[in-house]
C-alpha cells in the first residue's frame, strides 16, 4: 500500500505547474517511477499532479526544417517503434527499445524516464542515504557492484536511463517549463553530478517539468547506435551501455559523439572516446583507441572494477558496428 | 481540476461499465481484486519486475501494479476473465493447458495477456519476436519453452481457424 495523497488531473502546463508549486506535490506522467518510489517509501506524496491528460505533451512529429519533436508523454514504446526515429535515429530507437519491459514501455513516458529516480539498492531501500538527506552514501564501501566508475562523489549512482545517453549523442534540446516561464536546455545540461547537488539528478528547478524534446536534423553521414550490456537478457538496466553518433564523410569521422551509460550519476560524454574517433576512418585500431579513452580515469569502487574491461569491449563492438553505413 | 482522496472512479472492464469509490492511492491491481472480485490479475512484486499483474490497456500489455484506476478512465481495460468468450477458453488458455504451460499458474495470466497482444499484431511471430514480446513476464516454473511453444500452437491454431492436435515432439519431448 502507498501512503495517501490527493490527485490532481491537470488540463494544462500552466494548471501542472501552479499544481506543483504545493509542498509534497509530485507529478504524475506514466506513474512507473513514481508508483514505485512511493510504494517503496523513497518519498511520500502530499498530491500527484497528472499531466497524462494534457494532450500538447503527447506525440512524436517531424518540424519544419527537419528536426523531430518528441513530446514528453510520448512512450518508450511508441518511441521505438517509430518510423522517423528508427529511420533517422537508430542510436534512440534502439535505446529506448532495450530499455525495461514491454509493459513498462507501454507505460513509462520520456519525460520520465529522463526524470526517474536512481535505482541504487539503498536508495530504493530502507536507507536514509545522503540523497535523501542523511549522512552517508552506503554503497561507498557496501554492495557497490552496480555503482558509478565515474562522477561519484558523496554518492555513486549511476544513471539509469537508456534514453539520455541516446539524447545526448543526438545533441537534442529539451524544453522545461515552471514558474517563472519556459526554457530550452541542452540534454546534456539537464543532468547534474552529486558535487553539484547530491538530492537531485536533474537541473530541474522546483516545479518546473519536461514539456518536449527536439532532435536536430540528422546531418549528412549520420550513423549511430546504442549498445547495451545487462545481466539478463529479458529485460534489465545496463551494466553498462554506449550511446554513438558518428558523421561520417569522404570516408573519415568528421563528428562524433561518445556517450556512456550505466558509469556515472548522469550520462557521461568521454571527449577522450570523440577525439580517437574523429579524423579517423572507422576501424579496429580507431576503436581500441576510443574504447581505451573511454576507460581513462575510471574509478572503480571494491565491487565493480569488472565494468571498466566491460565498457571497453562495448565500446569498441559500438564503434566496430558503425563501419558500414 | 479536483483534489479528493476518494475518487469516483468509471472504469471500463472486460466490456462493462463498472462505477466505484475508491481511495485514489489505491493501484488498479488492487482495486481488480479487492473491489471488484477478479482475482485472476495476480499480484507478485507490486514493483514492476514480474509481469504476473499484467492487463490490456486498449490491447497493449501494461502492469496494474503501476497504474492508477483514475488514470484508465475512458480506457478500455481487459483482464485474463475477459479472455474466454461464448462459454469456450481462448486458444491461448486452450494451447496452455494442452502443451502444460501452466505448472503452479500463477504467472499465466500476464503471459496470456501479453501473448495476445502479440497475436492481434502478428499472427505467426518468429520464436525471437515471442521471446521479445513475453520478456516482462517470469515464471519460476515451467523454463518457458513449454509457454514459447503454446504460444506457437495457439497462434497456428487461430491462423488455420481450427483445432489442430499439438506434434507429438512438443507433447512429448524429442
Ligand atoms: S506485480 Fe506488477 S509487475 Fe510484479
Ligand atoms: S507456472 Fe508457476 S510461475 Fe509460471
Amino acid at each position: 500500500m502507498m501512503g495517501s495523497f490527493s490527485y490532481v488531473r491537470a488540463g494544462s502546463v500552466k494548471q501542472a505547474v501552479a499544481a506543483l508549486a504545493h509542498d509534497g506535490a509530485r507529478l504524475h506522467a506514466g506513474g512507473t517511477d513514481l508508483l514505485g518510489c512511493l510504494r517503496d517509501r523513497v518519498f511520500d506524496a502530499g498530491s500527484v499532479v497528472s499531466i497524462s491528460g494534457i494532450e500538447e505533451l503527447g506525440g512524436i512529429a517531424a518540424l519544419s526544417g527537419g528536426s523531430v519533436r518528441i513530446g514528453a508523454l510520448a512512450t518508450l514504446a511508441e518511441i521505438a517503434s517509430h518510423p522517423l526515429i528508427r529511420e533517422r535515429y537508430p542510436v534512440l530507437a534502439e535505446a529506448a527499445a532495450s530499455a525495461a519491459s514491454p509493459q513498462l514501455r507501454n507505460q513509462g513516458t520520456i519525460g520520465g524516464n529522463l526524470c526517474q529516480r536512481p535505482r541504487c539498492w539503498y536508495f530504493r531501500g530502507d536507507f536514509i542515504c545522503t540523497r535523501k538527506g542523511g549522512s552517508l552514501c552506503y554503497a561507498f564501501d557496501g554492495e557497490n557492484r552496480y555503482h558509478c566508475i565515474f562522477g561519484g562523489d558523496g554518492c555513486y549512482i549511476v544513471h539509469p536511463s537508456d534514453a539520455a545517453p541516446a539524447l545526448v549523442a543526438l545533441d537534442a534540446q529539451v524544453s522545461i517549463a515552471g514558474p517563472g516561464g519556459s526554457r530550452t536546455i541542452a540534454v546534456e545540461d539537464l543532468h547534474i553530478l552529486p558535487k553539484q547537488d547530491i538530492r537531485r539528478e536533474t537541473s530541474l528547478e522546483a516545479g518546473e517539468i519536461v514539456t518536449e524534446i527536439v532532435v536536430p536534423p540528422p546531418r549528412a553521414g549520420l550513423r549511430s547506435t546504442y549498445r547495451k550490456v545487462r545481466e539478463r537478457g529479458s529485460w534489465d538496466f545496463a551494466l553498462v551501455s554506449v550511446a554513438i553518433a558518428a558523421v561520417v564523410a569522404a570516408g573519415k569521422v568528421s563528428a562524433a559523439r561518445v556517450v556512456l551509460g550505466g558509469v556515472a550519476p548522469k550520462p557521461w560524454r568521454s571527449i577522450a572516446a570523440e577525439a580517437a574517433l574523429i579524423g579517423h576512418a572507422i576501424d579496429e585500431s580507431a576503436a581500441m583507441r576510443a574504447a581505451a579513452g573511454a576507460v581513462e580515469g575510471a574509478q572503480p569502487l571494491a565491487q565493480n572494477a569488472y565494468k571498466v574491461p566491460l565498457l571497453r569491449g562495448a565500446l569498441e563492438e559500438a564503434v566496430m558496428s558503425l563501419a558500414r553505413p | 481540476m479536483s483534489s479528493l482522496s476518494k475518487l469516483r472512479v468509471r472504469l471500463r472492464v472486460n466490456g462493462e461499465e463498472h462505477e466505484m469509490l475508491v481511495p485514489v492511492e489505491k493501484t488498479l491491481l488492487e482495486v481488480l481484486r479487492e473491489d471488484m472480485g477478479l482475482t485472476g490479475t495476480k499480484h507478485g512484486c507490486e514493483l514492476g519486475e514480474c509481469g504476473a499483474c499484467a492487463v490490456l490497456v486498449d490491447g497493449k500489455p501494461v502492469l496494474s501494479c503501476l497504474a492508477l484506476p483514475v488514470e484508465l478512465e475512458g480506457h478500455e481495460i481487459m483482464t485474463v476473465e475477459g479472455l474466454a468468450a461464448a462459454g469456450r477458453m481462448h486458444p491461448l488458455q486452450e494451447a496452455f493447458a494442452d502443451l502444460g504451460a501452466a505448472q503452479c499458474g500463477y504467472c499465466t495470466p500476464g503471459f496470456l495477456l501479453a501473448a495476445k497482444s502479440l497475436l492481434e499484431q502478428s499472427s505467426d511471430p518468429t520464436r525471437d519476436e515471442i521471446k521479445d514480446a513475453l520478456a516482462g513476464n517470469l515464471c519460476r516454473c515451467t523454463g518457458y519453452i513449454k509457454i514459447y511453444e503454446a504460444v506457437e500452437l495457439a497462434a497456428r491454431r487461430m491462423r488455420s481457424g481450427s483445432e489442430t492436435a499439438p506434434e507429438q515432439a512438443v507433447l512429448y519431448g524429442r
